[in-house]
């Protein structure tokens, strides 16, 4: 026996596991294991009275480790790991057992089998926390220094706002000027502010800082360290190699406007252009909108153009998402070119008009001001001709019971959501996962939405998923907060429940290192006469993918190791009493 | 709507392994919605699917248990994009295993569950329990 002290606490939960279980049975059961010195039953275990209690027990009964049974880790491992902590117990020598989602509500129906199958789950809790050992959580120092990828007005204003909290900061832009896609669309919504002059302000106010640095026509090309202490190797005007050691980073590459295939929605023709196209053509105009050398009276938005894409064989990997902005970018447009020409006619062909929040305000505005809003189907979208030198554009409208309607037009708007910036380089650098879609992924869209699975790289504005403006600035002083708070705090505890290696067992294949898509965390390292494969703490994410690849079993993850597996399995399935 | 699975002694023995932060929430959901299923249906919760050594697989059918069955992280894994790719490989190891010591294949399954798969969960362990007995 290993000669642990452990306790057993079983949690009524009000009568959430009580009404369903036989919680004195389980007690005296988990009583009964080898290493449990106590076991108690609580009626709420996350109150801070039963805390209190615990916390005698496990001062007066010297334990050395513990199990909850209650409900799901999600809600308290994190409550009753810092209840270990102040009790004085390692935290990693907690155990939560779920008997609650995963037994009691689960198995209503059946007492005396739910509380067999809860006795076999404490009982492979007992057997986890026996084979436990106190872990120490990885102190790293932080670098009071951010990189921001990306010099469009997310990355602008994450770079002010990081120096206000006083860190300093890079900027890496690819192109050789900021700003990104606005300066060149003129005034936009919600409050008509003009796109170049917005960039304007903001890079003043950015060459004003002495703690920013801007680079231009300049790429990130290599990252190593780990959260807090990152070096990046930034490639400037293709020669010049710079290196920068920073804690975190904020990545606000933004994105690419949807680029229609020739001969989708007629583009191609003389005529169809893409919205942002028009935006170019409408910010240029001057007391007329003007298509070459002819003047615009009729104009036809067609909206959802590379956004909700259904798969077919024009789009095999089609764009499934909404690009959110786009509705409302095009009932803007409209407004602007009525303030332009109050003569011109404008058709909207749209399946869902999605100008969500105020944005409503200007899709009224726009009706009001004599747009004409046609609803098509998704499976009969409008149809872009050039009979006879003059654009038409033929739809089924929805509102007329599907009667086919034909509309002239001197210019057809496709209205071009948006798609993920090509970021090979960038994605291989920094190792981010990206989404379905091909956007940078987040790591939880709710309740982490600017982190990722990379600790210390934060994503931001509408690299990460279609924004608004508005929204893509939001996102950015999210991450800015982020970030800062893990350079403002001076050091970063990360969990230490990663993989180990056994230097008795190890006999380097190279097995582990092949598979570990994270670099830098395992790396062959000679002891004394044999190499083995060392695992770097800092850099291991602790995902195991290198668990099951060990021909000789050599790697552990901590807290769930090989031995602590098999000894649940084992307790699991053994009979009960 | 969920019927509650056949009762007694004798149901087939089902380990799970589930992932923290995908799969479990899928489970743990099932619970919440007070889903039934066979309470012979037993989890445990592991950071990542990629990370399942098929040694546990073999050492689970050998303890006792009738079938195990790998809820994987699918393409919403955090932390490796090849995951399914991954979990599928080690799936078919556990099963290749089997089949060298004259074990049916079939007791190892391995499906993709999100963090919002209840229904998903319970009809695969409906349809697992009901082919466990079976064999």
């Amino acid at each position: 026996m290993s000669g642990k002290r452990i306790g057993a606490f079983i949690c009524h939960c009000g009568g959430n596991i009580s009404d369903y279980v036989d919680e004195e049975k389980v007690r005296a059961a988990a009583e009964k294991e080898s290493g449990v010195a106590v076991a108690k039953t609580f009626i709420f275990s996350c109150s801070e009275a039963a805390q209190q209690e615990m916390i005698r027990t496990i001062q007066e009964e010297k334990l050395d480790g513990i199990v909850i049974a209650s409900c799901s880790p999600k809600l308290h491992l994190t409550t009753f790991r810092a209840m270990a902590k102040r009790s004085g117990l390692n935290p990693y020598m907690y155990t939560q057992v779920n008997v609650r989602e995963q037994c009691s509500w689960a198995h209503r129906h059946e007492r005396e089998e739910a509380t067999g199958k809860a006795i076999h789950l404490v009982r492979a809790g007992v057997a986890r926390t026996r084979l436990g050992v106190p872990l120490t959580d990885l102190r790293i120092e932080t670098t009071p220094a951010a990189l921001v990828v990306g010099a469009g007005v997310a990355g602008m204003r994450a770079a002010l706002a990081l120096s206000d909290i006083g860190m300093a900061v890079y900027v890496v832009e690819r192109a050789a000027e900021v700003g990104g896609r606005i300066p060149r669309w003129g005034r936009m919504f919600p409050n008509d502010r003009d796109g170049a002059e917005m960039i304007g302000t903001l890079l003043q106010a950015i060459r004003g800082r002495e703690g920013i640095t801007l680079f231009t026509d300049a790429e990130v090309v290599g990252k190593s360290g780990s959260v807090g202490d990152f070096s990046v190797v930034v490639r400037v005007r293709g020669v010049e190699e710079i290196t920068l050691r920073i804690g975190a980073i904020v990545v606000a590459t933004g994105f690419d406007p949807y680029p229609p295939k020739a001969g989708e929605f007629g583009y191609g023709l003389p005529g169809v252009v893409t919205l942002p196209e028009f935006r170019e053509l409408v910010a240029g105009a001057n007391g007329q909108i003007r298509y070459g050398d002819r003047e615009v009276r009729n104009i036809v938005y067609v909206y959802c153009v590379g956004s909700r894409q259904a798969a077919t064989e024009g789009h095999p990997h089609p764009n499934l998402y909404c690009s959110r902005f786009c509705c409302t970018a095009a009932v803007h447009t409209a407004l602007l070119a009525n303030g332009i020409d109050d003569g011109v006619n404008q058709y909207h062909l749209y399946r869902d008009m999605r100008t969500y929040g105020k944005s409503e305000i200007l899709f009224e505005e726009a009706g009001r001001k004599g747009s004409v809003f046609v609803r098509y189907a998704d499976d009969a979208p409008p149809v872009v001709e050039r009979p006879d030198g003059g654009l038409l554009v033929r739809v089924r409208d929805g509102l007329l019971g599907g009667e086919e309607i034909g509309i002239p037009a001197d210019l057809v708007v496709l209205v071009t959501g948006m798609v993920p910036r090509e970021n090979a380089n960038l994605v291989n650098v920094l190792k981010l996962p990206i989404d379905a879609g091909g956007f940078f992924n987040e790591i939880h869209p709710k309740l982490r939405p600017v982190e990722t699975v990379i600790d210390g790289v934060f994503v931001a504005g509408a690299a990460q998923g279609p924004k608004t403006l508005a929204e893509s600035v939001a996102s950015s002083m999210a991450a800015v907060s982020k970030g800062a708070a893990l350079l403002l705090k001076g050091y970063v505890d990360l969990p230490p429940l990663v993989a180990k290696v056994d230097t008795e067992r190890c006999t380097w294949c190279g097995e582990c290192e092949k598979t570990c898509p994270f670099d830098g965390a395992v790396e062959k390292v000679r002891q004394g006469e044999k190499e083995i494969a060392c695992i770097h703490p800092a850099l291991c994410k602790g995902c195991g993918g290198c668990v099951p690849v060990c021909p000789v079993e050599a790697i552990d993850l901590e807290g769930c190791t090989n031995a602590q597996v098999k000894a649940m399995i084992d307790a699991l399935v053994r009979e009960a009493v | 709507m969920a019927t509650v699975a056949p009762s007694g002694e004798g149901r087939p023995k089902i380990l799970v392994f589930s992932t923290n932060n995908i799969s479990d929430p899928g489970i743990d959901l099932a619970g919440s919605q007070h889903m039934n299923y066979s309470s012979s249906v037993k989890v445990i919760s592991i950071p990542c699917s990629g990370g399942i050594n098929p040694n546990w697989v073999l050492h689970a059918l050998e303890a006792g248990f009738d079938g195990v069955f790998i809820a994987a992280d699918g393409g919403d894994c955090a932390y490796l994009p090849d995951c399914t790719t991954r979990t599928a490989r080690i799936a078919e190891r556990a099963q290749g295993m089997l089949k060298e010591r004259g074990k049916d294949p079939r007791r190892v399954k391995m499906a993709a569950i999100c963090s919002v798969c209840s229904e998903p969960f319970v009809s695969h362990m409906r349809q697992f329990t009901e082919a466990l007995s079976k064999l």
